[in-house]
């Protein structure tokens, strides 16, 4: 039957060419397109890959963030406190100091005024009794000759002595 | 089915038969009786020139061909090359010493003649390896320009074809070795596939539904798994490992044989699908001139449609199903076989597959 008889022409023509497409098709066709899709599915999946990667770095980045943040405020309390202390104790020393001063103040003041007062006493007694001596003189000298008059002149004296 | 189907559509064209007197039978019944096999056979056959139609009469009407180069080669004569239009030209189908005989080439002193005639089938061959060039290179441009970035266009319709053939068929048939094979197996996926769409175009040939052509793509197969064999596959077939040794006298000669099968049974199992369908196709709109009547037509058309649709499924289906047996037959041959996977030894076979049970 005709149907199933191979025919030579037809073999020849087919194995030529299609052995000459086969050689074409790979080298101009199958080739870039299987190195393309190669390459593609490799950086589908290396970028997928690298995705992944970020996203571990970003979360370490984050906790390390979170970490410094920590630290930071703690840093930050200490030196408050710590301020804070420094601050109490500044106004504590400055108090003490300042009461210390005021009480050396009032105790030289006060001693100063005892000095002068007993310089003043000393002057007093020394006037008084500068002036008994000087009204018992002139006294003895004018030799009294009248009570009053005498007495008026122990009046004219007494004016001109002012005690101070 | 078919005598149900015969009977359906006689009853369909009963009244109209029977309204119809013979008119046409008249003037000789010899020339107009219509024989379905001889027409459906010129169909799906190879021809020397390109036939599309027939305006009028067979023998007296007008044909619309494309005459195509005839090569001939006789020892005694030399090569010979000339259009087929002047084998018809002449009332005995003769040009020089070539005599067209029943569809075929013969000398005219009957010496022996090699005919190398760019056929209907020849023709078909060509444009389809054009068709599949311009795509598939318009394709690889694609990746070119467009490097890196998706597919578009005619690139993302066969991408995923080429992708399944790539991951489905090749690696899982063939396993770690399959990149060698992939020029191969998608050159005959899409060989095939977009010849079995060029043959159910009207007026197309049947070329994937020729058995030389299928011969020829199970002859491909078959050396390549030959020349990528390693020694398991040789050793599976001279000693089956686990077989008693009182069957090897049967198991080596199907196993010798086997090799021989597999490509036998890809190239009738294409040849016969695409051709059964031609024929099934041409029989439906056959029916039509068998019952000289205009009324079965709706009848023929709407089977017709329907295989024509089936058809365009086993297209691709036989494509995929031929590369797919292709590859894995090359699969088999390349295959590392580990002995000791099986625990299977080569001394006392029958104690070993006991165990291996």
């Amino acid at each position: 039957m005709d149907l199933i008889t191979p025919q030579l022409g037809l073999l020849f023509w087919q194995t030529v060419l299609f052995l000459l497409l086969l050689f074409i098709l790979t080298k101009f066709a199958w080739k870039p397109i299987m190195a393309s899709l190669r390459e593609r599915e490799d950086s589908i999946e290396s970028a997928l890959r690298m995705a992944d990667q970020a996203k571990i770095e970003m979360q370490q980045l984050k906790a390390g963030n979170e970490k410094l943040m920590a630290e930071a405020r703690h840093e930050r309390d200490r030196t408050l406190a710590e301020a804070q202390q420094m601050a109490t104790q500044l106004i504590e020393t400055a108090k003490t100091r300042a009461t210390e001063e005021g009480g050396r103040m009032i105790t030289q003041a006060r001693e100063a005024i005892q000095t002068e007062k007993n310089a003043a006493l000393a002057e007093v007694r020394n006037t008084a009794a500068q002036l008994s001596l000087d009204i018992a003189e002139r006294i003895l000298r004018r030799e009294l000759t009248d009570a009053p008059a005498q007495q008026k002149l122990v009046e004219d004296y007494l004016k001109d002595v002012k005690l101070n | 089915m078919k005598h149900l189907l015969l009977a359906l559509c006689f009853l369909f064209t009963l009244p109209s038969f029977a309204a119809e007197p013979e008119t046409g039978t008249a003037e000789g019944a010899k020339s107009e009786t219509f024989d379905p096999g001889k027409v459906i056979m010129e169909h799906v056959a190879d021809d020397h020139e390109w036939h599309f139609a027939t305006l009028g009469n067979e023998h007296t009407g007008t044909h619309i061909t494309l005459p195509l180069p005839v090569i001939a080669y006789q020892p005694t004569h030399g090569l010979s090359m000339f259009s087929s239009s002047q084998l018809h030209a002449s009332e005995t189908h003769t040009y020089g010493t070539v005599k067209l005989e029943e569809g075929k080439l013969v000398s005219t002193d009957g010496s022996k003649l090699y005919d190398f005639s760019i056929t209907k089938n020849v023709a078909s061959l060509m444009l389809s390896c054009v068709v599949l060039l311009l795509i598939f290179t318009t394709v690889a441009k694609g990746y070119r320009t467009r490097h890196g970035a998706a597919p578009k266009g005619i690139q993302s319709l066969l991408e995923p074809i080429i992708i399944f053939i790539r991951d489905e068929v090749a690696k899982k048939s063939i396993g770690p070795k399959y990149e060698r094979y992939m020029p191969y197996l998608l050159s005959i996926f899409f060989f095939i596939w977009f010849n079995n769409l060029l043959g159910l175009t009207p007026g197309a040939a049947n070329l994937s539904g020729n058995i030389t052509v299928t011969f020829m793509l199970a002859m491909a197969t078959l050396l390549i798994t030959l020349f990528s064999s390693n020694k398991y596959y040789w050793s599976h077939i001279v000693r089956p490992p686990g077989v008693p040794l009182w069957l090897l006298p049967i198991i080596v000669p199907v196993e010798i044989v086997g090799i021989f099968i597999k490509p036998v049974s890809l190239m009738v199992r294409l040849f016969a699908n695409i051709t059964a369908g031609h024929i099934i196709i041409l029989s439906f709109i056959s029916l039509i001139f068998l019952f000289k009547s205009v009324a079965v037509s709706p009848l023929s058309l709407a089977f017709g449609l329907f295989i024509s649709m089936l058809e365009l499924l086993v297209a691709l289906l036989q494509a995929y199903i031929f590369t797919l047996l292709s590859a894995m037959y090359i699969g088999g041959a390349v295959e590392d076989h580990h002995d000791a996977d099986y625990q299977m030894g080569y001394d006392d076979g029958s104690e070993t597959t006991h165990a291996a049970h």
